[in-house]
């Protein structure tokens, strides 16, 4: 049986259990339209899916320095922002964002967890304690 | 995260919520990047945005009766008095844009509503400590003045503004700011816009600190700033180097720091075509607006665009976003007023992402940036993007080959 538990570091603070979503391409959250969480932005990876109260698997944030955090406010206000963020590059743009709109995120995390993890896994962040697991 | 007995008095809140509520954030940001401890700035610039996240956070800071200790540089809104003028904006809009301006001045910055402070407002020095945020503006004053940025978020560097202090981290030291990713450009560099193409490649380029080989002797401010500006529509980029121009970069080896490149990438024309006909409208058709101006357009362009409509008339409207110092400027050397008889605006203050051209809606425009084209596509704004020169002559036929 795959190992189901994966060390990471937390970035923002916090718990989250939910369905994994995972992008290949590098996240703006200002072209997700906050009324459905659905990504808008064309030729992206997850164009016309949503990501509304997912864990959202990605490798980086882009794009300019305000987007990001008007971008997932927006989404906050109407409960569509992801339930937290797994990320392989942080920069300070989001990093800053997801702190002060309280979403948990991680990254570092155990390079086996991209081996197994699939899109619509059910999954556990747990920031505050460092560790990953997939429930299903 | 050890903090010095001033920093630990401001987190505990002894110089006010507001601060306390700033350090707080710059320490779990410190600590996210295990950063040891925090360090003093000269200097700020607040990527200002007037939207719904920017008022909020700046209003909360505020009310906590933050204060900043460095006047922190801004971006722009939208110039209140000129689109009241012309009465283009709602009331809504007009007391949204208000709010920002008195949070912004209640917390002390320096009201300058400009996005390229590195070269009209605010301009470090090699080596100086500096928060900014504007994402043309991180790259701007970490690679080719040689200052020392994160990529801050509008949010943390008013938080640095307020403290005065940052975490120490990624681009303060030395050995995080050399090159790991090489990008032999074989592509024809003309002109400045060729440089907003360039920077849409980030996808090619991919995660790190790119050091480009192959471009000409002399690269502009402009081109400068495009290439920043768009590195950060297409990535995330806080620093580049270019070869024997960028002051970190005088060799390829001192690019590097002697590491060996994680990879190479050679851009070439098949690559800047390509990414254009991604990331533009396609051409051969009418078109309603042109707009210039993001990143601000300098008074060297202003003065290019006076020159090519003097003495016509523009079939379509023009509008150029610059500075207050360059509108200034162009007000007093007459370039203001050629455009003007030509039917065109110099816009202070402004940025095209702001409800101010709610006029232009479900229009066709034409610009020479690509992150103009990029982010009002969630307001119903689509564009062509091709050279200065053909958005010019499409506003002056009304049509773009």
């Amino acid at each position: 049986m795959d190992k189901k538990i994966f060390s990471c570091h937390k970035i923002s603070e916090g718990v989250a259990e939910a369905e994994a979503i995972i992008s290949k391409d590098d996240i703006m959250f200002y072209l997700i339209e906050p009324e459905t969480g659905k990504i808008i932005e064309p030729a992206h990876d997850l164009e016309g899916r949503s990501m509304a109260k997912k864990i959202l698997i990605f490798p980086s944030g882009k794009g300019s320095s305000v987007v990001q955090a008007d971008g997932l406010y927006q989404l906050n206000q109407r409960g569509n922002a992801p339930k937290a963020m797994i990320l392989q590059h942080p920069e300070t743009v989001l990093v800053s964002s997801a702190i002060i709109m309280e979403i948990p995120m991680v990254d570092k995390v155990d390079p086996k967890f991209y081996e197994v993890v699939k899109d619509g896994d059910k999954i556990r962040v747990d920031a505050d304690n460092g560790v990953i697991e997939i429930l299903n | 995260m050890i903090l010095t007995q001033e920093q630990q008095d401001m987190l505990d809140g002894k110089y006010g919520e507001g601060t306390a509520f700033a350090m707080k954030i710059q320490v779990a940001i410190g600590e996210s990047f295990d950063a040891k401890r925090m360090v003093p700035i000269t200097r700020a610039h607040v990527a200002l945005s007037n939207q719904e996240a920017d008022l909020w956070f700046a209003e909360k800071l505020l009310n906590a009766g933050a204060k900043c200790r460095v006047a922190p540089t801004v971006n722009p809104g939208f110039c209140l008095s000129f689109f009241k003028n012309k009465d283009m904006v709602s009331k809504e809009d007009a007391n949204l844009m208000q709010r920002t301006h008195n949070a912004y001045k209640g917390l002390g910055a320096v009201l300058s509503y400009n996005c390229t402070p590195y070269i009209d407002t605010n301009v470090p020095n090699f080596g100086e400590v500096v928060a900014f945020s504007e994402s043309s503006a991180t790259p701007y004053a970490n690679s080719v003045w040689g200052a020392r940025s994160n990529r801050e978020g509008a949010n943390s560097a008013l938080c640095a503004a307020i403290t005065g202090y940052v975490p120490e981290y990624g681009l303060l030291f030395d050995e995080n700011r050399k090159g790991d990713i090489w990008v032999e450009v074989k592509a024809d560099m003309k002109n400045d816009y060729d440089y907003h193409i360039l920077g849409m490649l980030g996808k090619k380029i991919g995660n790190g600190i790119p050091v480009f080989t192959g471009l000409p002797k002399h690269i502009s401010k402009e081109a400068l700033r495009n290439l920043g500006a768009q590195l950060n529509t297409s990535g995330a980029y806080a620093m580049y180097h270019i070869v024997g121009f960028t002051p970190e970069a005088p060799t390829v080896e001192a690019a590097f720091g002697g590491n060996v490149p994680k990879r190479k990438v050679v851009i070439t024309n098949e690559d800047m075509d390509a990414i254009l006909e991604e990331i533009s409208l396609e051409g051969n058709r009418q078109i309603d607006f042109a707009m210039f101006g993001c990143p601000h357009f300098t008074l060297e362009e202003v003065k290019y665009i006076a020159e090519k409509v003097q003495g016509q008339k523009l079939k379509k409207e023009m509008w150029i976003l610059t500075s207050s110092h360059v509108k200034e400027m162009a007000e007093r050397m007459g370039l203001d007023d050629i455009i003007s008889e030509a039917g065109g605006f110099i816009v202070p203050d402004t940025c095209p992402d702001q409800p101010c051209w709610g006029h232009l809606k479900g229009k066709v425009g034409i610009t020479e940036s690509p992150k103009c084209a990029y982010y009002p596509q969630r307001r119903g704004i689509h564009f062509v993007i091709r050279d200065l020169e053909t958005c010019i002559n499409a506003a002056l036929t009304g049509e773009v080959k």
